[in-house]
C-alpha cells in the first residue's frame, strides 16, 4: 500500500514539477486573496491584524478547492483514471498517494501564505507559538488533503464538478477552519490568547484528519470503480 | 409497454396515512393557535414553537434515515436502488424541514430577541447542516446513471453523517469558548397543555414525513423508469402514428 502511495504521489508531484500549475496559478491566486481581504477590511484600523488567523485559513481553503480540482483533473484527462485502475495499485495506496501529493503542495502554499501575512498584515509571530503553529499546519494539512482527495474522487467525471465541488467540500471543512483559526490565534497571541489555548483545537483537527483519512482509505477504491 | 403498471404513487396505505396526517395537522392547528395559552414572557410568539420544534425534529429524523439508506445501499447484501431512493427522498424532506426550522427560528428570534440571526451554536451548526445536504441533493442531480449515482450518493450520505457531529461539536466549542450566551436561558415550567401541543406537532409532522417519503420514493421509481424508457416509448409512439416510418415508405406513398 505504501509503495503504491509513493508511486502515485511521485507521479502527481512530477506532473506538478513539469506543469507548474500550483506554483504559477494557485499560489498567485492565494496571494491575490490576501490582497482582496486588505481591500475589504480597512488595513489601517488593525482589523487585518486581528483577523489574520482566520483570513490565512480562508485563503488556504479557497486555494484547496483549486488544488483538489487540479488533482482530480489529472486523472480525468487522457483516461488516466482507467489506467490507474488497470495498474493494479492498491486503491487505499492511490488515495494516500494523491492525498500526500496534495498535502505537500498545501504545505508549500501555507508557508508562502504564512510569510505573506507576516509581511502584508503585520502579523507578529512569537517564539513560543512557533511549535503550535507548525503542528497546526501539519495536522490541518492532513485533514484538508484527505477530505479534498475524497471529495475530488466523488465529484470526478461529473459534468458540473467544478461548481459542485466547492459546495460539497467547504461545509465539510468548516470545522477545520474553526479549529485552525483558533489554534493559529493562540500561536500568534491574537487578543491576548495564551499558546496553551491552542492545543485542544489541534486535538479537534487531529480527530477530523483521522476520521477523513480512515473514510478515504475505505471509500476511495469503491469510488474509483465507476467513473 | 415499457411503462410501469402503475402511474399513481398512492395506495390504500398512503391514503390512510395521509388522512391521519391531515387529522393530526388539524388537531395541531387547534391546539397551537387556539387551545394552548400564550406565554407569559413571549406572548403569542411562543406558538411558532409548535412548528419550529417538530420541523427541527423532522430534519434530524430525515437525515438519520438518509444515513441508514446510504449505509444499506453500500452494504452488499442489502444493496438495492430502493434504499438509494429512500435516502434521496428523505434528504429532500430533511432539507425542506431544516429550512423551515431556520425560517421559523429566525422569525421567532426577530420577535423575541429583536434580530433574525445570532451566531448561536445551534443556529450556526443547523445552517451548516442545511448547506451540507443542499450539496448532497445537488450532487444527486448531476449523475444521470442511477447505479453510479446511487453508489456515490451513498458514500456522500455516509460522509455527511460523519461530519455532522464534528461540525456540531466544533461550532459548539467555538461559541462557548468565545462568547457567553447572550441570552440567559429561562427555564420556566413548561405548561402541560403547551407540552401536549408540542407532542401533537411532533406526531403530525412525523406522519407528514412518512407520507411524503413514501410518495416521493415511488415518484423516483417512476422518474427512473421514465428516464430509462421514455425515449424508446416516444419513438415507438411516433412510429405507430406513421409520422416517422423507419424505412421512409410514407414519403413514397
Amino acid at each position: 500500500m505504501l509503495r503504491s502511495a509513493a508511486l502515485v504521489a511521485g507521479k502527481d508531484l512530477r506532473v506538478e514539477l513539469r506543469s507548474r500549475v500550483t506554483t504559477n496559478q494557485v499560489l498567485p491566486f492565494a496571494l491575490l486573496v490576501l490582497l482582496l481581504f486588505a481591500f475589504a477590511l480597512d488595513p489601517d484600523r488593525g482589523t487585518l491584524r486581528s483577523a489574520t488567523a482566520g483570513l490565512l485559513w480562508v485563503a488556504v481553503l479557497l486555494s484547496l478547492v483549486l488544488g483538489v480540482q487540479r488533482s482530480a483533473g489529472l486523472e480525468a484527462a487522457d483516461g488516466a483514471r482507467d489506467a490507474l485502475r488497470l495498474s493494479g495499485l492498491d486503491p487505499a495506496g492511490v488515495f494516500l498517494g494523491k492525498a500526500g501529493a496534495l498535502a505537500a503542495q498545501l504545505l508549500v502554499l501555507e508557508a508562502v501564505l504564512g510569510i505573506g501575512v507576516v509581511v502584508l498584515y503585520d502579523a507578529d509571530p512569537r517564539a513560543s507559538g512557533v511549535a503550535l503553529f507548525v503542528v497546526t499546519c501539519l495536522v490541518t494539512t492532513v485533514g484538508l488533503a484527505a477530505t479534498g482527495t475524497l471529495y475530488g474522487a466523488l465529484a470526478a467525471g461529473l459534468e458540473s464538478r467544478d461548481t459542485l465541488l466547492p459546495l460539497l467540500l467547504l461545509p465539510v471543512v468548516a470545522p477545520v477552519l474553526i479549529g485552525a483559526t483558533r489554534a493559529t490565534e493562540a500561536a500568534l497571541g491574537t487578543g491576548g490568547a495564551a499558546t496553551s489555548e491552542g492545543w485542544p483545537w489541534v486535538g479537534l483537527l487531529g480527530v477530523f484528519a483521522l476520521a477523513y483519512t480512515a473514510l478515504g482509505l475505505v471509500a476511495h477504491g469503491s469510488l474509483m470503480e465507476e467513473a | 409497454m415499457n411503462t410501469p403498471a402503475t402511474t399513481s404513487t398512492g395506495t390504500r396505505a398512503t391514503r390512510v396515512l395521509g388522512a391521519a396526517a391531515l387529522v393530526c395537522l388539524a388537531w395541531l392547528v387547534a391546539f397551537a393557535l387556539f387551545l394552548s395559552p400564550e406565554d407569559e414572557v413571549q406572548g403569542d410568539a411562543v406558538r411558532i414553537m409548535y412548528v419550529h420544534v417538530p420541523s427541527a425534529w423532522l430534519a434530524y429524523l430525515a437525515f438519520f434515515v438518509t444515513a441508514i439508506g446510504s449505509a444499506a445501499y453500500l452494504w452488499k447484501r442489502t444493496r438495492s436502488l430502493t434504499w438509494d431512493r429512500i435516502a434521496g427522498a428523505s434528504a429532500e424532506i430533511g432539507v425542506l424541514f431544516t429550512g423551515l426550522a431556520l425560517v421559523t427560528g429566525s422569525l421567532w428570534g426577530r420577535i423575541t430577541w429583536g434580530y433574525f440571526w445570532t451566531w448561536d451554536a445551534r443556529l450556526t451548526s443547523t445552517a451548516l447542516m442545511f448547506l451540507l445536504y443542499v450539496g448532497y441533493l445537488a450532487f444527486r442531480r448531476t449523475e444521470p446513471n442511477p447505479e453510479v449515482r446511487a453508489k456515490r450518493a451513498a458514500w456522500l450520505g455516509v460522509f455527511s453523517v460523519v461530519v455532522v457531529p464534528i461540525v456540531h461539536n466544533s461550532v459548539n466549542w467555538w461559541r462557548t469558548l468565545h462568547q457567553e450566551p447572550t441570552l440567559l436561558r429561562r427555564d420556566p415550567e413548561i405548561d402541560g397543555i403547551m407540552l401536549f401541543s408540542l407532542f401533537v406537532g411532533v406526531v403530525a409532522f412525523t406522519l407528514v414525513y412518512a407520507w411524503l417519503l413514501l410518495h416521493r420514493q415511488r415518484l423516483l421509481v417512476l422518474e427512473d423508469a421514465s428516464a430509462a424508457h421514455g425515449l424508446e416509448d416516444a419513438i415507438a409512439e411516433r412510429n405507430a402514428e406513421g409520422a416517422l416510418p423507419a424505412d421512409g415508405t410514407a414519403v413514397a406513398r
